[in-house]
């Protein structure tokens, strides 16, 4: 029996030159993980393998149709830009544990602080956007102080909120405009220069010149190029994604989100202060929405009380196939953002097609579906080992 | 006299509400020794150690930290003075790496450019796995998850870190408790371990197999009171298992299944 053990920890060993003697018990023996298992077990790669899937399945069914034209790809990925925005919240959120459904409704509702004030309290539209942005904070905070304070599941507490802000939404935009819709501040953003070089339109309008100039990019008969430049949607993905990844993967407050995600009874025995992240984590969400609700009240040039409408399951689905848990405690924002992606080239890429875009959801749900199959393939590899 | 002992409970009683938990119990833990704390389910030692680790304050009675009398408010107070309680659950996240689950809470961390603060990750890395090394425990990757570790090696984990953190004393509830034969052999090396790093160990257990190799003295707990301290050269195996509430009843069950039932 022993001779069996001390040959497979010799098999083990056998690679590494300098393996201590000691090491050779059976309990504590080294495992040897192959690159490819390594591999399987970071969260991200079921989303960049759906990725590479629907790509080419477009690639086979949409590729001559201007799909992957440069006017095509500014088109889906500005709308995996706005997705990706709320689903980086939703990721880091849903690793700490929690859910935001409200996250949707915040949209709408910050879409109106932005617009009622300037159009019809005189203000300024630098302190509307300030505004919205503090009071959806506010809310986001109250949303996580009532979670962390019941104990209450956070799916109720923001199932609550997703109905009280729908309809404060409502009730503001009829209120005020006597309309579904705020329209008319468009122009106001316009005027605006810090705000509107925040949150309006396109940016590096030189670089696409630069590249239509030496003709590496598709260009009008009139020399500019077909796109002015990367909409500002995106910069803001691609900061929030940068910066979420960073805390969440370098940071303390990364551990903690994970800890607290993991196992909150552990987070607190280790003195991780649970309580304060979580609250941190809805803040960002309501953050996160209300960017998204500036950014499309700046291109839309209106507000309106459906705006929104189900993103809170859109983020959520997103962060699912980005290989994060719905317990909690593992994923990625590399992930989600690749989860947003195949939603942005999906939901565009099928009226591409030759396909009837009714079969986008379907398409969606069966995405979910095999995400969440294999998440749950890792988790029980992951955690089950005793 | 009393500075011989680093931990010391006098006459303490803990109730909630009508029930009585605790009823004059009195523990000492002398200086790097291993004491056993035993008893039967129910018996108070949860309340005892909880009493010890700051969670619940005594109803009467004193605790005497090196000598001095204490009030902990709270588990993070006791932790301040070295007080570390190992709970049954480990306080370790499965899906997280060796070296996050080492330094939760606690993460060492380093300017990146000079300004941004971030986990130090080799740092947390090389001394998750030298801590773990010198607990017997060869851990390859610091940064493979803890659910792939075994309920022996996470215990050891759990125990690495509460030593590495400056506990003074370890109070490890029940650690062999869901362990194999052979995993339990290490946790009882690694608190071997512990004391001759002059660190005082209080081991709840209920197991006196696993207790008595280990121990240097014993305490009995039985429904919310002490029968006592004994060091080890007082008294034998047997005597404990029997004065353990479930010594003579385990004796008659046995004469029962024989048919010698009287």
């Amino acid at each position: 029996m022993s001779a069996i053990n001390e040959s497979v920890t010799n098999m083990i060993h056998s690679n590494r030159a300098k393996a201590p003697e000691e090491a050779a018990s059976t309990d504590e023996r080294v495992r040897k993980i192959s690159p490819w298992r390594v591999l399987l077990d970071r969260p991200e790669l079921g989303s960049i393998a759906g990725t590479v899937l629907v790509f080419v399945f477009f690639g086979i069914f949409a590729g001559g149709s201007g799909m992957f034209a440069l006017d095509g790809v500014i088109n889906w990925a500005q709308v995996a830009g706005y997705l990706g925005i709320i689903a980086v919240g939703a990721c880091l959120l849903m690793i700490a544990g929690e859910f935001d459904l409200s996250m949707g409704s915040m949209i709408g509702f910050a879409g109106v602080m932005v617009a009622i004030p300037p159009m019809y309290l005189g203000w300024p539209l630098w302190a509307s956007v300030i505004f919205a942005f503090v009071g959806s904070m506010a809310l986001g905070a109250l949303n996580g102080y009532l979670v962390v304070r019941t104990k209450l599941p956070s799916f109720i507490v923001t199932l609550a909120f997703m109905f009280i802000l729908r309809g404060l939404t409502l009730v503001l935009s009829t209120g005020f405009a006597n309309s579904t819709i705020v329209s008319g501040i468009g122009d106001k953003f316009t005027e605006d220069p810090v705000v509107s070089a925040l949150f309006q339109g396109t940016t590096l309008h030189w670089l696409f010149s630069a590249l239509a100039g030496m003709n590496l990019i598709e260009k009008l008969p009139s020399g500019d190029p077909v796109v002015a430049g990367l909409p500002k949607v995106l910069v803001w993905w691609i900061v929030m994604a940068v910066a979420a990844g960073f805390v969440l993967a370098r940071t303390r407050f990364g551990n903690w989100i994970y800890t607290v995600g993991g196992d909150a009874n552990a987070a607190k025995n280790v003195g991780v202060p649970v309580r304060r992240v979580k609250i941190s984590l809805f803040v960002l969400t309501a953050f996160c929405a209300c960017l998204f609700g500036v950014l499309q009240v700046a291109d839309v040039g209106s507000a309106a009380a459906d705006r929104g409408l189900q993103k809170e399951f859109e983020a959520i689905i997103a962060v699912v196939i980005g290989g994060t848990l719905l317990t909690g405690g593992f994923g990625s924002v590399i992930g989600a953002c690749f989860g947003a992606l195949i939603f942005g080239v999906v939901q565009i890429g099928i009226s591409y097609t030759n396909i009837d875009s009714d079969w986008y959801r379907v398409f969606l749900g069966g995405m979910l579906l095999l995400a969440v199959l294999f998440n749950h393939y890792i988790r029980s590899r992951a955690a089950a080992t005793k | 006299m009393a500075d011989d002992y680093i931990l010391e409970l006098d006459d303490v009683s803990k109730y909630f509400g009508t029930v009585i938990a605790l009823q004059g119990v009195t523990l000492r833990l002398k200086r790097g020794e291993v004491h056993c704390l035993l008893g039967d389910n129910g018996a108070g030692k949860s309340t005892l150690i909880k009493t010890l680790a700051g969670v619940h304050q005594p109803s009467s009675g004193a605790y005497r930290v090196d000598g001095e009398q204490v009030r902990f408010n709270s588990p993070r107070e006791a932790l301040d003075r070295g007080i570390a309680t190992v709970y049954q659950d480990l306080a370790l996240v499965p899906l997280m790496s060796v070296a996050r689950n080492f330094f939760a809470g606690r993460e060492p961390r380093r300017k990146m450019f000079g300004v941004i603060p971030v986990i130090d990750m080799n740092y947390a890395n090389e001394t998750a796995r030298d801590k773990l090394a010198e607990m017997g425990i060869r851990v390859r990757d610091a940064s493979q998850p803890v659910g792939t570790m075994s309920g022996g090696e996470r215990q050891c984990l759990a125990i690495a870190r509460a030593i590495h953190f400056g506990a003074k004393v370890l109070i490890l509830d029940e650690p062999t408790a869901a362990l194999g034969v052979k995993q339990s052999c290490n946790v009882l090396k690694l608190i071997h371990n512990a004391r001759e790093r002059g660190i005082s160990v209080i081991f709840i257990t209920h197991n006196v197999h696993h207790a008595y190799p280990i121990a240097d003295s014993f305490t009995l707990l039985n429904r919310g009171q002490s029968m006592g301290t004994f060091a080890k050269r007082d008294i034998t195996k047997e005597e404990v298992l029997d004065m353990m509430a479930g010594g003579t009843e385990i004796q008659s069950l046995v004469d029962e299944l024989e048919g010698r039932a009287a």
